[in-house]
Parts: structure tokens; sequence; C-alpha cells
């Protein structure tokens, strides 16, 4: 491109935020913005970081999601993972597993094992974890609607195998509200959904506090069409909610508000991304050790893990999204993210290849081996800019909070689909703006290369005799336990969520009895009732 | 009299919880003057079929993420004709692979639009064919 063809500068950037972006930034801005925040990496309110020597001490783990097809294919994949450097797993579940419904159910039939992990009973998650050390690799399980009865087969595997669950660590997703604003798992309706993750929340902090019952999720909303900002700003909404219910049951904040963990996502603008999440971990401290009164700075921890964004990436030009994922690692690095996870360049069109995923690893490696991303904590800080932008970001996450609470606060807001109509018209006009070009986007809509075509998805061959060896298996564990038993834990479990109680031993007994999830979720359909959707435009 | 608008069903069959794109498509139709019915999320094949026929429309589109589309396109198939549907206009989008496309054409779904497929070329090909 020559001079002459360039195109003028437009007059207003604006990040997709909606913060006015200056050509030039001086002292003067960090001051006209609020300042800059001295407390040091470790120091409330945690700017800087949450640890004193991030990444010096401790590079972020690793944490690729995976899960395919049946239990013993899963844990063959983990062992590969675990065996290329990846210090921590994040399974995925089909989509049968996610709702509530049995491999052998009408429900599940063709979605058996075909985007994650087919579950039905405690079986599957032995089979699964076989030979994988749970003190060394933490466990991240990427479940919502079914996560009160995943949460209890993860913890009495372990207690089966002879782990202390009072030391275990590991996270569950569980987090309904932002399954209803995007990704859509839901079963139940909002109230005892969001009952049941306080069930949770109030059951690991007794029985197993190391363990993080929750990690709100902004990544998913993000995808769905809310802004940066927004992200992070519903998602403190969501972990409010969570903490008002489980300060409800009597808990004291402090038991577990530092237990609580975070979902990013990041693609888009590099500086908006990491203003994003210095902003984020202190507005998340001010609101937990400020608001919340926690006494201990531990509580009011932003814990992430941080995930290059599948919305990024494009089935267009597939190998750019190598390279967007070395810049979505760097921002995440620079923002000071303690887990990371990249989609995989091919992801926009299958299921990982093994190279693909090595390739993601191999990014996050050379930021640590090679590009000296770990040296030295908070490297961006006193940036003109990147404060500047850290102090805008906080702004424009708490108007996100505000909106929400003047709509009636989050849960209404989600039960009446007010959000979800407001990130569904913001992705519109994005698409919109993508469409027409305003929005750049490589490969795409610019730079297009029309010679080259594009690669053809491909789907994983949906595995019939691997999704019947999975019924036979359940039914086999069905004819062989011992089913007044289950039927003992299941009328438990019944009598117990009519009365409103913590389900969570009942659900322990019930998953050791080898119970399946979908006669646990039945019980609690019953129960609790279907959520129906607003459909609103 | 003004002529009565294009009617089209958006549905999202199964248990694929991917609903971004059917929802902006929705606006888009809204956008161009069809009047739409979106499903919402996890409806079975049956209570897609039967909201079709009740809503009397004349498009049938949908969207499906979790590469199930050719079982779910199937049994669409036979309960849209069982409906007497087969005179009205089958689309589908998502993540559907070049090669179904000629599959799903002979089950009598006339529009393919996968992912990243642009809004203009779907609205010209509802006035065009419904």
């Amino acid at each position: 491109m020559t001079t002459m063809d360039r195109k003028p500068l437009p007059k207003r950037v604006v990040n997709e935020s909606g913060i006015d972006i200056k050509a030039v930034y001086t002292a003067e801005d960090i001051e006209a913005s609020g300042g800059i925040d001295k407390s040091l990496p470790g120091e409330a309110p945690f700017t800087r970081g949450i640890h004193a020597d991030m990444y010096r001490k401790r590079p972020w783990t690793m944490r690729q999601y995976t899960g395919f097809a049946n239990a013993a294919d899963t844990n063959e994949r983990f062992h590969f993972l675990i065996a290329n450097g990846q210090t921590g797993l994040n399974v995925a579940f089909d989509l049968a597993t996610q709702c509530g419904y049995d491999s052998d159910s009408a429900e599940a039939y063709g979605e058996v094992g075909r985007v994650g992990m087919a579950v039905d009973t405690l079986r599957d998650f032995e089979i699964a974890f076989d030979g994988i050390d749970l003190e060394k690799i933490t466990v991240s399980l990427t479940i919502n609607g079914t996560a009160a009865i995943i949460i209890a087969m993860y913890l009495a595997m372990a207690e089966k195998r002879g782990y202390d669950v009072s030391k275990l660590r590991g996270t569950a997703q569980n987090d309904i509200l932002k399954e209803f604003i995007g990704r859509g798992t839901w079963i139940y309706p909002v109230d005892p959904s969001v009952k049941l993750v306080a069930d949770t929340i109030e059951y690991c902090a007794s029985a197993a506090p190391k363990y993080s019952p929750v990690s709100v999720c902004g990544y998913h909303i993000r995808e769905s069409g809310a802004t940066p900002a927004e992200e992070m700003g519903f998602a403190f909404s969501i972990a409010k909610a969570y903490s008002d219910a489980a300060l409800a049951r009597g808990l004291d904040i402090d038991e577990f508000a530092g237990r609580l963990s975070y979902n990013f996502n990041i693609f888009g603008n590099l500086f908006e991304q990491v203003a994003k999440f210095r902003a984020g971990r202190r507005r998340w401290a001010r609101i937990v050790l400020d608001e919340y009164g926690a006494k201990d700075p531990k509580s009011g921890w932003l814990r992430m893990i941080a995930g290059g964004g599948g919305f990024g990436l494009t089935i267009e030009q597939p190998e750019n999204n190598i390279m967007r994922g070395a810049y979505y690692a760097l921002a995440g690095a620079l923002g000071g993210a303690q887990t990371m996870a990249l989609c995989c360049y091919d992801e926009a069109y299958t299921i990982p290849t093994p190279k693909a995923q090595r390739i993601s690893l191999r990014t996050m490696q050379l930021l640590i081996e090679e590009i000296g991303l770990t040296d030295t904590v908070d490297p961006l800080a006193g940036s003109y800019y990147v404060e500047t932008l850290t102090n805008q970001m906080e702004d424009k996450i708490v108007e996100a909070m505000d909106w929400v609470d003047s709509q009636g606060g989050i849960i209404k807001a989600v039960s009446e689909g007010l959000i979800q109509s407001k990130v569904s018209a913001q992705a519109y006009q994005h698409q919109k703006e993508l469409q027409s070009g305003e929005f750049h986007k490589v490969g795409v809509n610019c730079y297009v290369d029309d010679g080259e075509e594009k690669p053809q998805v491909e789907l994983h061959g949906y595995d019939q005799a691997g999704a019947q060896e999975q019924i036979d298996s359940l039914q086999k564990i069905k004819r062989e336990r011992a089913n007044d038993e289950v039927a003992r834990c299941l009328a438990a479990l019944r009598k117990t969520a009519q009365a409103g109680g913590n389900v969570m031993p009942d659900l322990m007994a019930a998953v050791k009895a080898y119970a399946t999830v979908g006669e646990m979720s039945g019980v609690l359909v019953d129960v609790y009732g279907r959520y129906k959707e607003p459909l609103r435009f | 009299m003004s002529e009565r608008k294009i009617r089209i069903l958006i549905g999202k069959p199964g248990l694929d919880g991917h609903d971004v794109g059917a929802k902006v498509l929705v606006r888009a139709l809204v956008d161009a003057g069809f009047e739409v019915i979106y499903s919402g999320l996890r409806k079975t094949p049956e209570e897609i079929a039967s909201a079709a026929a009740e809503e009397d429309v004349d498009v049938i589109g949908l969207s499906i993420l979790s590469g199930s589309h050719m079982p779910l396109c199937e049994k669409l198939r036979d309960l849209l004709t069982a409906q007497g549907l087969d005179d009205r206009l089958w689309m589908v989008g998502g993540n559907i692979p070049d090669k179904d496309r000629e599959p799903l054409a002979k089950l009598g779904f006339k529009g393919v639009f996968p992912t990243s497929s642009h809004f203009d070329d779907i609205v010209k090909f509802v006035r065009e064919n419904a």
C-alpha cells in the first residue's frame, strides 16, 4: 500500500466499550481520569496483580478445553495433554450431560459424546480420571445446568480414590445465570437455579474449602454480544447475586469469596483487554472488600481463567487465527491472568486436532520461554495510555452494573430477558458492521484473498458405535447397582428439594449409589419445574 | 390492500445452545420486512413442525451448530411433509460442511447458509423463493 492509497484516519477512534481513544496520552490524562493506583502487586485493590511476584514465581496455568466421546477416549487425551506439559485439565461434557439427560434417553439421540464426554454415572468419572494425580493436576469442569450433580461426582470419585476432599483443589463452571444470557444449557427456572449454586457454595465451604465451586463467566456474555466492559460488569452483577444467596444462608463473605473465580474472554483491541483486566481486578476488590466488608484481602482476589476467544477467530484464512491466538495470549499475560486457554486455529470449523492443540500450548510456552512475559510483574503499569484506560474501563464496568440495577437487578434482568435482548441487539449491530466492512476483520472484509478457498468445515463423524457402547455400559450399571439404595437416595433428594434444603449431601449419596445424571436431574425438574425462555426482541 | 407479509419460523432443534446466530438473523429478517417467529432453544423436531403448521408460515429456517443437522433435517423433512408443509420454503444454517449441501437439498432444504453467510444473501433468497 502506498501513502496515496492509504485511507485518511477516521476522526474518532472509539474502542468497543465506548471509550474515545486519543492520539496521544500524557500524565495529565491519568490525573484527569482519577489518578494512578500506587499499590504494589499483591496489595489491595490488586490493580497490578493479585500476587506480589506473579509470573516470576509461577507462570500462568495452561488449561486447554478437552473432552470428547466416552470417558476412556477422554482419559487418553488427558494423558496426551499432560505429557505435553499442560498443567491443568478443562473438561468438556456432551450436551445430554449438560442438559440433564441420560445417554439412553430420547433427548440424547445423536448427541452422546458429540461435543464432549458423556457422563451418566460415577463410573464415567472413575474411568476418565484414571491414572491422573488430582493433587498435581487441577481439574476444571465445564458444567452448569447439572453442576451440582457433576461436582458431587467429582468429589465422590476423589474420595473413593483416597484423596482428602477437604484439601482438594479444582473448579466447576457452575455459573447458571450466564447460561440464560448465552450458551443456553439451563434446565430449571432462574430462582431454583440460583438456589442450586448457593447449595454448592455452602456445601463446599465446609466439606471442600479449597475447591472453587463457581467460575463466573463473562466469556459467554461477551460472545453473545456484550462489550468488554459489560462482560466484566455483568459478570460482577452475577457474582454478587451468588454471593447474596450464600450470605443469606448465614455464610460469612470470607468463607467463600476467596474461592469464587472468573472466566473472561480475550479478543479484539489488546490495550482494551489489558485495561479491562487491570480495572476489573480493582473493581472486584472494591466490591468484596469495601461493599461486602470482607476482612481477608484474598477474598477480594479476582482469580481468573482468560480464554483467547472463539468469537475473534475466523474460518476465512484460518492460519491467521494462530497469530490472533498469540496476540490474545499476549493480552492475557500483560493483563495478569492466572490461567489461560487459547482457542485453536481450526476451532472455527472443527473440533481441534492434536496438532492445533499443541500449537496453542506452544504459543503460550513461547511467551514464557522466549519473549520475556514472565520477567517482571505488570509491565505496562505507568503507561499514560494504559493507566488512563484502566480508570476509564473501571467507570464503564460500574456503568454496566448500574444499568443492571436500573433494570431491577440481575435476577429480574435475566428472568425477563432484558440482558439477552440488549446483548443480542449489539451482536446484530456488530454483525451488520462486519458485513458492511465498517468493522475491520482481516481476511473477512479486508485483505481478502479471492483466489483462496475457505477450509472445509469438518465435523467429527458421530460415533454411533461409541454412543451405543456408552448406552450399553449405562444399562449394565443400572442392572448391577443396588437399585433399592438408588431409589432410597432419590426419594431423600426429592424430600430435601421439596423442603427447600441444601441438596448436596443427598446428591453425594445418590452419586455414590451410581444414580444417573438423568435420574437426579429428573427429580429436581419434578420439584423445581423447567425454565421457559422469554423471547424478547 | 397491502400484500401479506412473508412469514418465517426460525427454529432451534436439538440440545445445541448456540443462539447468537439465530437471534441475529431474526433481527435481520424483521428489518428486511418479514414477519418472524423464533422458536427459542432446545425444541424437538415435533414442536417445530407443529409450530410451523399452526403459524402457517411460508418459510421454515433451522439453525443448527452442533453438527447434528443431517439427522435433524431428515426428521423435520418427514414431520413437515406429514403436516402438508412440503410446499413451503425450507432453509437451514449453522456449522454445515459443503459436502452436506447436496444431501440437504435432496431432503428438500433448498436454502443452505453456513456460518458467516451474509444477511443480504439470505434476505434475497427468501424474497426470490418464498
